[in-house]
C-alpha cells in the first residue's frame, strides 16, 4: 500500500490513518513488529520526528505498543483493532450520509438505496463465482 | 530501501516532547545585523536551532539566506549581534563544527571522485572513512569517476557525500536540490534521512519547498534580510490548514 500525502494537513495524522489502514486490511497483523522510526522515515521521505510522533499517538491510542528493546509492534487485542475499524466505517459512513442529503435524498431513502445496493452488489458477487 | 545498519546512527530520535532547553543549541543567532556597505543584507536576524532538527531556511534569490549561511559557517564575519555554533562564537573554531555545502563545486577538474574523497580525509580530522564509503554507495556513485563526467545530479550527490562524511554538529546544505532532475532529488533526500545524525542539525535552504517541505521539522522565512516567520511544520499545517509550499508563495508574493 502506498501514500500520496496532502502537504495542507498535518504529516502525522495521515501516517497514523496510513498505519491504521494497514492494519484493518491485514497488512500488519496483530502482534507484528513495525519498522523503527529511521526506517519508515526513509521508506516514506518524511521527517523522523514527525514519525515518532506518529508512533507516540498510536501508542497513546493503545494501537501499537513499544517492549523494551525489542521494538513496536501492532497491538494483539483484537478488540482494539475492531474499534479502529468501528472508527474508520463511521467516518466514512458520515461522510456518505452527508454527501447524499446534499444530493437532497431523505434519511429513510438513503437506508433503501443502500440496502438495495449492498444485495445487488451481493448478487454479482455471487455470480462471479 | 538500503538499510545500513549501524547502531549508533540507527538510535531514535529523543522524545518529540522532552527537547529544547535541557540541551543548548546546536546553531543560536541573536540581533545579526550584517551590512554590505549601505546595503542591508540581515537585519536584525534572532533564532535558536536545537539537536537532531532538519531545518528549511526558505527565501527569494537576494533574501539574505546566502549571506546568514556563510556567517554559519565562519566564512563571513557579522556586522552586529552574536551568532554560536554548540556554544562555540563563529570563527577560527567553529569552522571544525560545521560542514558546509555550498551550492558551487567543492572540488577541482583534475579529480577523481576518490581524489575528492581523499582530500576531504586529508583537510578534515573529523573525516568518517566508514559512513563516506558507505554514502558513496547510496549514491551510487564509482570512486574512480572523473567529477568533470558527472552530470548535475550526480554532481549534487557527491557535495552531499563529502559534505556528510564529517561527523560535524551542523550541517549547512546551501539548494542541494538546484537545478536536478526528480530521480536525483528523490535520491538525495533519501540520502539526508538516511545518514544524519539526531545530535546534530541540519539547515537547507532552498525555493523548491513542495519537493523537500515533508522532511523539515521547522521552517525560517527570510524576506529582505529579515526573519518574517519560524516555526514548526506541522503546527504551521494545522494551525493554517496550508501547506508550506503555499504559505511561502503568500508570503513572498510580489
Amino acid at each position: 500500500m502506498s501514500i500520496e500525502f496532502d502537504n495542507n494537513l498535518p504529516i502525522y495524522l495521515q501516517i497514523m490513518n496510513y498505519i491504521k489502514r494497514q492494519i484493518v486490511s491485514g497488512i500488519l497483523a496483530p502482534g507484528d513488529k513495525i519498522l523503527s522510526v529511521r526506517e519508515l522515515a526513509a521508506e516514506l521521505q518524511i521527517n523522523p520526528n514527525t514519525i515518532q510522533r506518529t508512533f507516540q499517538e498510536l501508542e497513546r491510542e493503545e494501537i501499537v505498543e513499544t517492549r523494551r528493546g525489542l521494538g513496536r509492534f501492532v497491538t494483539s487485542e483484537e478488540s482494539k483493532i475492531m474499534e479502529i475499524k468501528k472508527e474508520m466505517a463511521g467516518e466514512l459512513l458520515e461522510k456518505f450520509v452527508q454527501g447524499m442529503k446534499e444530493l437532497g435524498f431523505a434519511e429513510r431513502d438513503i437506508v433503501s438505496i443502500v440496502s438495495e445496493a449492498v444485495e445487488q452488489e451481493g448478487e454479482a458477487h455471487e455470480r462471479s463465482k | 530501501m538500503n538499510a545500513v545498519n549501524n547502531g549508533t546512527r540507527k538510535a531514535e530520535p529523543a522524545a518529540y516532547t522532552a527537547k529544547a532547553s535541557l540541551t543548548q543549541p546546536v546553531l543560536s543567532v541573536s540581533n545579526l545585523t550584517k551590512t554590505y556597505g549601505r546595503k542591508t543584507a540581515l537585519n536584525n536576524v534572532t533564532f535558536d536551532i536545537e539537536p537532531g532538527r532538519i531545518v528549511g531556511l526558505l527565501g527569494t534569490n537576494g533574501s539574505g539566506k546566502s549571506t546568514l549561511m556563510r556567517i554559519a559557517a565562519g566564512l563571513a564575519q557579522p556586522s552586529s549581534g552574536q551568532v554560536t555554533v554548540a556554544g562555540e562564537p563563529v570563527g577560527v573554531r567553529s569552522k571544525g563544527l560545521v560542514s558546509f555545502m555550498p551550492d558551487a563545486p567543492v572540488t577541482e577538474d583534475w579529480m577523481r571522485i576518490k581524489d575528492a574523497m581523499g582530500f576531504y580525509r586529508d583537510f578534515y580530522a573529523d573525516f568518517d572513512s566508514a559512513k563516506a564509503s558507505e554514502m558513496l554507495q547510496f549514491m551510487k556513485l564509482n570512486p574512480d569517476d572523473r567529477v568533470t563526467s558527472l552530470s548535475k545530479g550526480m554532481k549534487e550527490r557527491l557535495q552531499l557525500t563529502l559534505a556528510f562524511s564529517r561527523r560535524s554538529k551542523l550541517y549547512l546544505l546551501d539548494e542541494p536540490i538546484g537545478g536536478v532532475d526528480p530521480v536525483a532529488r528523490g535520491k538525495i533526500l533519501d540520502a539526508i534521512l538516511e545518514f544524519y545524525d539526531e545530535d546534530s542539525s541540519v539547515v537547507i535552504t532552498t525555493h523548491l519547498v513542495r519537493d523537500i517541505e515533508r522532511i523539515f521539522d521547522q521552517v525560517a522565512f527570510i524576506r529582505n534580510g529579515e526573519l518574517v516567520l519560524m516555526d514548526e511544520v506541522e503546527t504551521l499545517r494545522t494551525r493554517t490548514g496550508k501547506s508550506v509550499d503555499e504559505l511561502f508563495r503568500e508570503v513572498f508574493a510580489e
